[in-house]
């Protein structure tokens, strides 16, 4: 093996091909790129869905005076159901984690702290506010063994699952995740063809000394390397630049402008990226390799 | 060296076989003419000698080996021993003299030194030497068959296959290149060289063997070019 004879073919077999070569890595970047982001907003949406998850909890509300549910019939919740509630709650640990107990003035007072700024204010009084047991589940997805225990009993008015109303946020982005994995997968597929047909071309420009070295007797694996090489080059440089561009859609994108603005939420760490950015090289190299060995084995047959 | 055992080869879109129950041996050290007129089957024999078709019937041995049984990977080495001349010479035309033989060691993996020392050495031997910086289209067809031969005999290959090598030159340069093939065969490589030069053979009196449509007609030792002359 002589590594600067085959290093010399690559250079020229490159310079040769420019135009394709550059059309190589632009796709390569391009659907990598789109690949890249996918897997960025689909560890952005796990990472959201462990801080929020964390933090949301099943509300039981019970009956308040004017509630008109069919399971407040009885009017307001006396103190005897209210035990009861808690003590079933208290039965069904360790699923459920935590429990706690927001009384009509607790309520009150967080009410009027949320809408401190809001004329709301002052046409509720205390008594419409209901009280509840806020709980805290170990496995938040479990939702149902706690509603389907608790929805329609006599005192309880509602149960209410903050997970319902975050997993609508998260189906959003979730789509819009798959979206772009689809977009990335078609133009997968495109980066795919075009390496095949340059290939094509630089096996056919080349075919004068491919045919020369089977003569003399070079092994397959010696006519194919600078090709494989030269694609698995373009492969890699479009993919240094889709890398970069991750780099900078997490440095700025999210960094500068999104987690500024959204500081209620948490954002993807670097060490996703990190994990992303090898994932990208070696579908770009891998791909491009595979697709050029395959393309060869049928224009440089022995 | 080489030998054909009831070999035919029907193309899959032919009418009628390229080679049709073909029998032959080549021993070592021989000098051997294929003649007959185009489509006789020429070309196809050689392919066959450098498997790069395989026969649809019968077996084929080159070198102690049987081809249909040689597996894929094995077949750079069985080309390595063996030299190949066309009638187009096939150099590569920005490339020098030097660089064109040099190819031929640089791919199948030579390290540089020992390329700095043959690449020399066969340009001296096709009487080359001092052309080694020119390219082909600095050079007369003579010179640059010397190349392509002197690029097929840089491994001191066991034998040397030659597809009318002088198809395309005129009749005092072929004289030439005969001398030399002469001269390598005389180095003891084995040499099979199909043509339609009839001068040629008459001149060199060597083996030679006729194919027509398929069938070998005629396989004489010391021989002419056609019984009708």
């Amino acid at each position: 093996m002589r590594a600067t004879f085959v290093a010399s073919e690559v250079g020229n077999g490159l310079r040769r091909n420019l135009t394709m070569t550059l059309a190589v890595i632009i796709t390569v970047a391009v659907s990598l790129g789109l690949f890249g982001a996918s897997l960025l907003v689909r560890a952005q949406v796990s990472t959201m869905k462990d801080f929020w998850y964390d933090k949301v909890e099943v509300s039981l509300f019970l009956c308040s005076k004017g509630s008109d549910t069919p399971s407040c019939a009885g009017g307001q919740v006396t103190p005897a159901q209210r035990d009861q509630i808690k003590s079933d709650l208290e039965s069904l640990r360790p699923l459920v984690q935590d429990i706690y107990y927001e009384s009509k003035t607790e309520a009150y007072a967080r009410f009027q702290d949320q809408f401190k700024n809001s004329p709301i204010v002052d046409n509720v009084n205390e008594s419409e506010l209901p009280e509840s047991f806020r709980v805290k589940l170990a496995d938040p997805t479990k939702y149902d063994v706690v509603a389907s225990a608790f929805a329609g009993r006599p005192g309880i008015e509602q149960v209410n699952d903050q997970r319902q109303i975050l997993d609508k946020f998260f189906r959003l982005l979730g789509g819009l995740q798959l979206i772009a994995l689809l977009i990335a997968l078609v133009m997968l597929v495109v980066t795919v063809l075009l390496i095949v047909n340059t290939m094509r071309v630089a096996a056919f420009s080349r075919r004068r000394e491919t045919s020369i070295m089977r003569l003399v007797g070079a092994s397959n694996f010696y006519i194919q390397l600078p090709f494989l090489l030269e694609a698995a080059l373009a492969a890699g440089l479009g993919a240094i630049l889709a890398i970069g561009a991750l780099i900078l859609m997490k440095s700025v994108l999210i960094d500068q402008v999104l987690a500024p603005s959204f500081q209620f939420t948490a954002f993807v760490g670097w060490d996703q990226v990190l994990a992303i950015a090898p994932v990208m090289l070696l579908t770009g190299v891998g791909l491009a390799g595979l697709a050029a060995f395959f393309t060869l084995r049928k224009y440089l047959r022995v | 060296m080489i030998l054909f055992d009831h070999v035919s080869k029907v193309y899959p879109t032919a009418q009628r076989p390229a080679l049709d129950d073909v029998s032959l041996e080549i021993e070592k050290g021989e000098f051997i003419f294929l003649v007959g007129p185009s489509g006789s089957g020429k070309s196809t024999f050689l392919r066959l000698v450098l498997r790069e078709e395989r026969p649809t019937k019968g077996q084929v041995w080159v070198l102690g080996k049987e081809l249909n049984r040689l597996s894929n990977w094995k077949i750079p080495a069985l080309r390595r021993q063996v030299g190949t001349v066309f009638q187009d010479f096939r150099l590569l035309p920005n490339k020098t003299v030097f660089e064109n033989v040099a190819f031929a060691l640089e791919v199948i993996g030579k390290p540089s030194s020992h390329i700095k020392k043959v690449v020399p050495e066969v340009l001296e031997v096709v009487g080359l030497d001092g052309k080694e910086g020119r390219r082909p289209d600095e050079l007369s067809g003579g010179e640059q068959q010397r190349v392509a031969i002197a690029r097929a005999f840089v491994n001191r290959p066991m034998l040397l296959i030659a597809d009318e090598p002088t198809g395309n030159l005129d009749p005092g340069t072929s004289i030439g290149i005969m001398k030399l093939l002469d001269r390598i065969n005389k180095l003891g490589t084995t040499v099979v060289m199909s043509t339609h030069d009839s001068q040629i053979v008459d001149q060199m009196r060597r083996r030679v063997v006729e194919l027509d449509t398929g069938h070998i007609v005629r396989d004489q030792s010391r021989g002419v070019y056609g019984y009708a002359r």
